[in-house]
C-alpha cells in the first residue's frame, strides 16, 4: 500500500517516548515561562524558594484557579464568563448567611454550627453558584444573548444581590468548623499544604478528566471548534452550552465558599474584579478565545504564573501599586509569545506543503 | 449590429486549481442592448462577471472598453471605468441610508470649514439621490435605512447607484430571482429605459421565459466556453436548452445494478415558508435519488429541512413506514438519517479537531459508558472506517484542516457511516475534489445502496446526476418541478424542468 494507514502510524506514535510527546504539548511554552519566573525570583530573593512561601503562593491562587477551570470550559466553547467574581461573592455570602450568628437561626447558643449545618451552607453556596451559571446558560441559548452581554448582566445582578442582602455590611463571626475549610493545612515533610490548594488540585484533576475523557468534554471542544458542524453532527449544542455555563457557575461558587472560609468573613465587596484574574489565568494558560482549543493544565499553570508574579514582585520589594501593570504585561507578553510559536509552527507546515507541491509539479 | 461594442472581451481564460473556469472566451456588449448570458451551474458566468468587476484577474486575453484595452484593477476601478455590477446579494450597507449607499466613497462635502473637517453635505447628497431615485421610479426615500427596504427597493437603489457613476455597462446577476411578478415588470421597464439611454445591459438569469420578454441577444456558456449566440428572433426554448446541455457524456460512473427494496423514507408536503414548498417523494432501500436543479432552486434548503437543521413549517416524514418527529439534527440522526453537507469546511467538519474526533463525533454515545469515552473503542472505530474509506492521513491525530478536500470529504462520510444510517444524504459530495477521490466516492455510494441504504445525492453536475441516480428529482424555485426515472432521463428534460418549462410526455410532480 502506498499510503500510510492510520494504524501503522498510530503504532509509530505510541513508540515515541513520553517526554517527546509531552514536549509537543501546547502547555510547554507557558510552563517554561513559569519556571523562568521562579528561577528569576529565587535568584533575586532567597526567601522566595522556601516551603512557606511556595505553599502561600499556591493558597493565594486556589480560588482563582478553581473558578478558572470552569472559565476554561466556557472559553473553549468560544464564550466568556464575566460574572465569575460576583458569583464567587454571592455564593460565599449565601453560605455565610446560614452560618453567621447575626443572620442564621440554625446555630447553637454559642454560635456553633453542627456538621449538617456546615454541609447545608456549603451546598447552598454551590447551588447558588450553579444557579447563576444556569441562568447565564439559558440567557445565551434560549434568549440568544451574546455571552458577553448575558454574563455582564449577571456580573451586576449578582453583585447587587450581595449588597442588598447584606445591606452593605460584612457577614462575620463564622463558626470555627467552617473556617477550617479555608485554613486547614496538611503537613507533608516541611510543606504545609493548604486544604484549598488540595481541593484545587482534586477539582483540577476532575475537570481535566471531564474535559478530555468524557463525551461532554469531547462535545465542548466540538462546539467551540465549529458550532454549526457540531450541530449537524447531532450534538445538542444548546444543552452542552447550558451545561458549560452551569459548571462554570458551580466552580465559581466553590471558589467563593473557600475564599469566605479562608477570610472568615463574607463582604459584599469580596472578589471584585476576580473575573478578570480568572480570564487572565485561562488565556495565559493557552486557551484560545476563539474557541476549540485549551486545557485545564494550561489554566493551572496560567493561574500559577499570576500567583508567582504577585508574591514575587512583593518579595523583591516592588510596591504593590505597580502590580496591575506587571500583570497586564505578563498577559500581553505570554499571549504574544504563544501566538508567535503557533504562527511559526503553522508557517513551517505551510512551507513544507509548498515544497511538496513544488516537487510534485516538477515530477 | 453595426455600431462598435462598448465592452469587448477577447480570448479571456481563467483557471482555478483543477478547473478551467473560462476557456478562451469572447464576449461583447453593444450600446442600447440587453444581452442575456445563460448557462448551467459552473458554466463560467460568475467567473466572467468577477473578472469584469475587477475581483478576479484573468490568466490571458484582453478586455476593451469603447475600443481601448483596459486593465480592471479592482471593483472600485471597474466602477470608475463605467462597469457596474448588481449582485444577487446586493452590495449595500444595511444600516446606512439610501443616499449614503448611492454615494458611498463619493459623498459630497460641505463647503468652507466643513470641507476641511470632512463633513458630508447631507442635504445635497439626499437631493442628488432623490433625483436618481426618481429616474428609476423608486418609491424609497433618500433618508430611508436600507435594512427597512424590500428586495425590489434595494435593487432600485443599486440601479440608482449605477446611474450615479454613469455606468455604460450594467451587469445584473439574476435580478429577478427574489422579485414578485409586478416588481419584475417594473424592473424590465427600467431595463428598457436604460437601454434607450444607450447603455449596454448584461442580464444573467435562470428563467428562460424572461429572456424572450426583455433580451435582444442571447449568449450561451457551457463548461467555460461560449457555445452559441442567438438573436431573439431566431431563439426558441428548445434551441437554448440544446446549447446549454449539449455535451458528450464521456465519464464512466461506478453505478451498480441494485435491487430496489421497500420504501425507507417517505416525505410528504415538506415546506418551509419562502425556502421550500410542498416537496413529496419516496426513497426505497438500495435506491440512489439524485436531486438536480439550478443554484438557488432550494435543493440544499430541502435536505437541511429534512435533516432538521432548518425548522419546517409543515410536512410529514416517515422512516420505514413509521412517522418520525424531526426537529433537530440530533433527532434526525436518531431517526436514522445522515447528512454530508455541501460546505465541508464550515458545516461538515470541526477543522481544528483530529480525524479521530471528527469521525466519531455523532457516535460518541455508543462509544462510551455512562459518559466515559472508551478510547480504545473510539480508536478502533476510527481506524476501521479510515482504513475502509482509505482516508490518506498520517495519523488519527491529524487535524482535519491539514487534509486534502477529498480526504476531508471521506472523513465526513466516514462519520456518518459509523452511525449506520438508513438514509444517507450527500449534498454536492464531489464538489472540488480530485478525479480519483471522486470515483472512490461514487463507488462507495453504489456499495452503500447495494447494502440496502437509501441514498439521496444533490449534484450540480449533470453527468454525475445522470450517471449515478436511479431516479432524479428536479427542483425549480423551491418546488419539485418533476421526477424522472433513470431510463427516461436526459439532460434536456432535466434542464427543461430546472428552468421552469413543462415537459411533454412526462408527468410533472
Amino acid at each position: 500500500m502506498s499510503q500510510m494507514t492510520a494504524q501503522e502510524s498510530s503504532k509509530g506514535q505510541a513508540a515515541a517516548p513520553w517526554w517527546r510527546r509531552a514536549f509537543r504539548g501546547q502547555e510547554l511554552g507557558i510552563l517554561l515561562v513559569l519556571i523562568g519566573m521562579i528561577v528569576i525570583f529565587s535568584l533575586l530573593n532567597n526567601r522566595f524558594l522556601t516551603p512557606v512561601n511556595l505553599t502561600n503562593i499556591m493558597l493565594n491562587f486556589s480560588w482563582t484557579a478553581i473558578a478558572a477551570f470552569g472559565a476554561t470550559m466556557v472559553i473553549i466553547t468560544a464564550g466568556i464568563d464575566l460574572s465569575a467574581g460576583s458569583v464567587m461573592a454571592l455564593a460565599g455570602l449565601a453560605a455565610a448567611m446560614l452560618l453567621s450568628p447575626d443572620h442564621s437561626t440554625l446555630l447553637g447558643p454559642e454560635g456553633e454550627a453542627s456538621a449538617a449545618v456546615i454541609v447545608l451552607a456549603v451546598a447552598v453556596g454551590l447551588l447558588i453558584g450553579a444557579l447563576c451559571g444556569l441562568i447565564n446558560g439559558l440567557l445565551i441559548t434560549i434568549a440568544r444573548l451574546p455571552p458577553f452581554i448575558a454574563t455582564l448582566g449577571m456580573l451586576q445582578i449578582a453583585r447587587g444581590i450581595c449588597y442588598g442582602w447584606s445591606q452593605g455590611w460584612p457577614v462575620q463571626y463564622l463558626p470555627q468548623n467552617f473556617m477550617i475549610l479555608g485554613r486547614h493545612n496538611f503537613a507533608i515533610g516541611s510543606f504545609n499544604l493548604p486544604l484549598p490548594s488540595v481541593i484545587m488540585l482534586v477539582l483540577g484533576i476532575i475537570a481535566w478528566l471531564f474535559l478530555t475523557r468524557t463525551v461532554w468534554g469531547y462535545r465542548i471542544f466540538a462546539i467551540g471548534g465549529n458550532m454549526q458542524a457540531a450541530r449537524l453532527s447531532g450534538i445538542n449544542t444548546m444543552r452542552t452550552q447550558t451545561m458549560v455555563y452551569t459548571i462554570a457557575g458551580l466552580l465559581a461558587g466553590a471558589g467563593g465558599v473557600l475564599l469566605t472560609a479562608r477570610l472568615g468573613v463574607a463582604a459584599p465587596t469580596a472578589a471584585i474584579g476576580y473575573e478578570l484574574d480568572v480570564i487572565a489565568a485561562v488565556v495565559v494558560g493557552g486557551t484560545s478565545t476563539s474557541g476549540g482549543e485549551g486545557s485545564i493544565l494550561g489554566t493551572l499553570i496560567g493561574a500559577a504564573i499570576m500567583g508567582v508574579l504577585r508574591t514575587g514582585l512583593n518579595l523583591i520589594g516592588v510596591e504593590a501599586y505597580w502590580l496591575p501593570s506587571a500583570q497586564g504585561l505578563i498577559i500581553i507578553g505570554a499571549i504574544t509569545l504563544d501566538q508567535w510559536f503557533k504562527r511559526r509552527r503553522g508557517q513551517r507546515g505551510g512551507l513544507s506543503r509548498m515544497f511538496a507541491g513544488w516537487l510534485g509539479r516538477s515530477a | 449590429m453595426q455600431s462598435e461594442p462598448i465592452l469587448r472581451v477577447e480570448g479571456v481564460s481563467k483557471s482555478f486549481p483543477g478547473v478551467k473556469a473560462l476557456d478562451n472566451i469572447d464576449f461583447e456588449v453593444y450600446p442600447g442592448e440587453v444581452v442575456a448570458l445563460i448557462g448551467e451551474n459552473g458554466a463560467g458566468k460568475s467567473t466572467l462577471m468577477k473578472i469584469l468587476a475587477g475581483a478576479y484577474t484573468r490568466d490571458s486575453g484582453q478586455i476593451y472598453l469603447r475600443g481601448k484595452p483596459v486593465e480592471l484593477m479592482n471593483p472600485f476601478h471597474a466602477q470608475q471605468m463605467g462597469i457596474s455590477i448588481i449582485y444577487q446579494e446586493f452590495n449595500l450597507s444595511p444600516t446606512q441610508t439610501v443616499a449614503a449607499n448611492i454615494f458611498v466613497s463619493r459623498e459630497p462635502r460641505q463647503k468652507g470649514l466643513g470641507r476641511f473637517f470632512g463633513f458630508v453635505d447631507r442635504r445635497r447628497m439626499e437631493a442628488e439621490a432623490a433625483k436618481l431615485l426618481k429616474v428609476v421610479g423608486a418609491q424609497a426615500q433618500p433618508d430611508a435605512i436600507i435594512r427597512s427596504l424590500s428586495v425590489a427597493a434595494r435593487q432600485q437603489v443599486e440601479i440608482a447607484k449605477a446611474l450615479s457613476v454613469d455606468a455604460s455597462v450594467i451587469i445584473m446577476d439574476e435580478p429577478t430571482s427574489a422579485l414578485g411578478d409586478d416588481e419584475v415588470k417594473f424592473l424590465f421597464q427600467n431595463m428598457r429605459e436604460l437601454k434607450a439611454q444607450g447603455r449596454g445591459i448584461v442580464f444573467i438569469t435562470h428563467r428562460l421565459e424572461e429572456i424572450f420578454e426583455v433580451a435582444d441577444r442571447i449568449i450561451v456558456f457551457r463548461d467555460g466556453q461560449r457555445v452559441g449566440t442567438l438573436s431573439i428572433a431566431e431563439a426558441t426554448t428548445e434551441k437554448i436548452i440544446a446549447l446549454m446541455v449539449g455535451r458528450v457524456m464521456d465519464e464512466i460512473f461506478h453505478k451498480e445494478q441494485v435491487e430496489i427494496g421497500e420504501p425507507v423514507l417517505e416525505v410528504r408536503g415538506l415546506s418551509a415558508y419562502g425556502l421550500v414548498e410542498d416537496v413529496s417523494f419516496t426513497l426505497r432501500r438500495g435506491e440512489i435519488l439524485g436531486i438536480s436543479g439550478l443554484v438557488g432552486a432550494g435543493r440544499t434548503e430541502m435536505v437541511q429541512l429534512l435533516f432538521g437543521a432548518v425548522p419546517k413549517d409543515s410536512g410529514e416524514i416517515l422512516v420505514d413506514g413509521k412517522p418520525v418527529d424531526i426537529t433537530s439534527p440530533e433527532s434526525a440522526m436518531r431517526a436514522g438519517l445522515g447528512l454530508v453537507p455541501e460546505d465541508r469546511a464550515n458545516q461538515g467538519l470541526v477543522l481544528l479537531l483530529s480525524v479521530r474526533n471528527n469521525t466519531t463525533m455523532p457516535t460518541l454515545d455508543r462509544l462510551s459508558h455512562y459518559g466515559w469515552v472508551d478510547r480504545k473503542a473510539v480508536d478502533a472505530a476510527a481506524t476501521d472506517y479510515v482504513t475502509r474509506l482509505s482516508v490518506r492521513t498520517p495519523s488519527l491525530d491529524q487535524k482535519c484542516m491539514y487534509l486534502s478536500g477529498g480526504n476531508q470529504q471521506k472523513v465526513v462520510v466516514a462519520k456518518w457511516l459509523l452511525s449506520n444510517p438508513k438514509v444517507l444524504i450527500l449534498d454536492e459530495p464531489t464538489r472540488g475534489i480530485d478525479v480519483g477521490a471522486k470515483a472512490e466516492i461514487h463507488a462507495l455510494m453504489s456499495a452503500l445502496a447495494k447494502q440496502g441504504m437509501g441514498v439521496i445525492m444533490i449534484s450540480s453536475e449533470m453527468p454525475e446526476i445522470l450517471g449515478m441516480s436511479d431516479r432524479i428529482l428536479v427542483m425549480h424555485e423551491g418546488r419539485m418541478a418533476g421526477i424522472l426515472d433513470r431510463k427516461d432521463a436526459t439532460q434536456e428534460k432535466i434542464m427543461a424542468y430546472a428552468t421552469g418549462q413543462t415537459v411533454e410526455g412526462s408527468i410533472p410532480a
